[in-house]
């Protein structure tokens, strides 16, 4: 029961960083019908701009208060990730709209690569360390052998995770901006006849998407403390499962899937074997393709008329 | 003002290498009802998406308000005022009723959002009741209704109406057209018309076109039109 207690906490953690990660694909698959491989990339790109504006903001500026420095590093990774996906949107996705349907996800792939490898050369091939943020830590429960303990940093990602996803849905749900996305990925034609600029809405999707990996990014940070160039590609793939899981296309699956996968890794690393978690994850993708494609939440194809 | 609302010259769209329209010319001026006839695949719906710039013309131009607008892209041609209630009506199926309206009134800005709305229930009272319910779920007569709607809370000055009547029930059939000639004829809106319903839409419109393989072959009052022995022949016989 404490070790089950300590794992959920664990695992919603974990799950919080994949869901915020997962919306990214499902929305832009969502509007254009495209698996953006790059994302997992986009995240990692916002993991390095948190670490180096942390270095920065206590280092060179002194800052010392943490909420001031996340807030700051918040905001900053947000805009910086952003702006790097739409430049990439732009470049690499756009141009590449009307041709056959694999195009623009191999120019993804490209993406992908080109910015792992230009942040492997650009800051090192190591691991980047930060000292541990947020250290202390309640004690839940104690059970006499063993200590069921909450981290103030898990704390904090559950809270800003909350905290964002609730402005996300409000964005998407209540703002016209929200409502030109949902029917650009309903009908684009019909929203191009009611006056929406398709192309901005798509752009700013990609900024949407963006902006929640790199809050995503500075989450992971926070929590493990160091960051890799390489480090897009398996929490990417994670967030990927997760999108699939929830049923790709759907918001709420997202978020959903990002907590299943989460505490599968968590459970599976505590009851059964830490070296096969990624297996374990990466299961759930091929058994949710064979048998449920259309994910927890998804729709099923035939609704798309 | 002076010249037609809406003048096509020489407009030809292809698909591909599929000629869809060769050489349309026709006008509309402003406070008509104009309609355009024709059999399934004659290109009428090509034209009227034409004119919003998706698919473009490849040849010929159009003009809107002496502005040419061949070349603009579909949202900003429709910033000028144009609406289209599209072939198959298009209603977007997860959204409510509502926001579908909402979507309408985007162009507006939403300045006459309150006072629009409650004009569309008196106009469509169904809708009041559906207004929180998927566009998806609707019958047909009510999303063709809900698709007039939405055109017109962005207070157009030129409504496309593509097909209103297809599918629809005589009396749903009716009561659309009623509201087509009470905005034409108390408002000035002006309406291009596109049906195959070729009985009610002649008896409506002041002008009329009709439009084969692609091509004008004739045109003239509603009333000429419905009297031409080569439009009762081919569009009248055993209908209306």
């Amino acid at each position: 029961m404490d070790i089950f207690l300590q794992q959920l906490i664990n695992g919603l953690t974990l799950g919080s960083i994949y869901g915020l990660i997962a919306i990214g694909y499902t929305m832009v698959f969502g509007i254009i019908g495209m698996v953006n491989f790059a994302h997992g990339d986009v995240f990692m790109v916002g993991t390095f701009t948190a670490f180096i504006m942390f270095l920065l903001l206590t280092t060179v500026l002194g800052i010392t208060s943490i909420f001031l420095v996340l807030a700051i590093v918040l905001v900053v990774a947000m805009a910086f990730t952003g702006l790097v996906n739409w430049t990439i949107e732009r470049a690499a996705y756009r141009p590449l709209r009307g041709s056959f349907r694999l195009a623009p996800m191999i120019s993804a792939i490209g993406m992908s690569i080109l910015l792992s490898n230009f942040v492997q050369v650009a800051q090192g091939p190591r691991n980047k360390a930060l000292p541990p943020i947020l250290p202390d830590v309640i004690v839940v429960w104690d059970s006499g052998n063993y200590q069921v303990t909450l981290a103030y940093k898990q704390i904090l990602i559950m809270v800003v995770t909350v905290v964002l996803l609730a402005a996300f849905w409000w964005l998407v749900q209540k703002t016209p901006l929200g409502r030109a996305q949902r029917a650009c990925e309903q009908d684009r034609k019909m929203a191009a006849l009611l006056g929406v600029d398709v192309d901005r809405t798509i752009s700013l999707t990609f900024v949407i998407g963006a902006a929640l990996a790199a809050v995503a990014g500075v989450l992971y940070l926070t929590y493990y403390g160091v960051v890799n160039f390489a480090d897009g590609f398996v929490p990417g793939v994670k967030a990927f499962t997760a999108a699939v899981l929830g049923g790709i296309g759907s918001l709420p699956g997202a978020v959903l899937g990002g907590l299943l996968i989460g505490l599968i890794e968590t459970f599976w690393s505590a009851y059964f074997s830490i070296e096969y978690k990624d297996v374990a994850a990466f299961s759930i993708l091929a058994i949710t393709l064979v048998f449920m494609p259309q994910g927890l939440l998804g729709r099923p194809e035939v609704e798309k008329v | 003002m002076s010249g037609p609302m809406l003048s096509i010259e020489g407009v030809e769209t292809r698909y591909g290498k599929i000629v869809a329209l060769r050489g349309v010319d026709m006008q509309v001026n402003e406070g008509e009802i104009v309609t355009l006839i024709g059999a399934n695949g004659a290109g009428k719906s090509t034209l009227m998406m034409t004119i919003c710039g998706n698919p473009r013309a490849s040849e010929g131009r159009i003009l809107f308000e002496g502005r040419d607008i061949t070349r603009m892209p579909t949202h900003d041609i429709m910033k000028l005022r144009i609406a289209q209630s599209p072939e198959g009506r298009r209603i977007f199926p997860r959204m409510t009723v509502y926001e579908n309206l909402q979507m309408g009134a985007a162009l507006g800005g939403y300045a006459h959002f309150d006072a629009d709305l409650e004009r569309m229930f008196e106009m469509f009272p169904r809708l009041k009741e559906r207004l929180h319910q998927r566009g998806g779920t609707l019958s047909g007569g009510e999303q063709q209704m809900l698709a007039i709607a939405r055109a017109l809370m962005s207070r157009p000055r030129l409504l496309l109406l593509d097909e209103p009547s297809l599918g629809l029930a005589p009396l749903v059939v009716r009561q659309i057209f009623d509201v087509i000639r009470d905005l034409n004829a108390t408002e000035g809106l002006t309406v291009f018309l596109v049906e195959q319903n070729a009985y009610h839409a002649l008896k409506l419109a002041h002008r009329g076109y009709v439009l084969v393989n692609g091509a004008i072959t004739l045109s003239g009052s509603g009333r000429e039109l419905l009297e031409n022995p080569d439009v009762k022949s081919a569009y009248l016989e055993g209908g209306a």
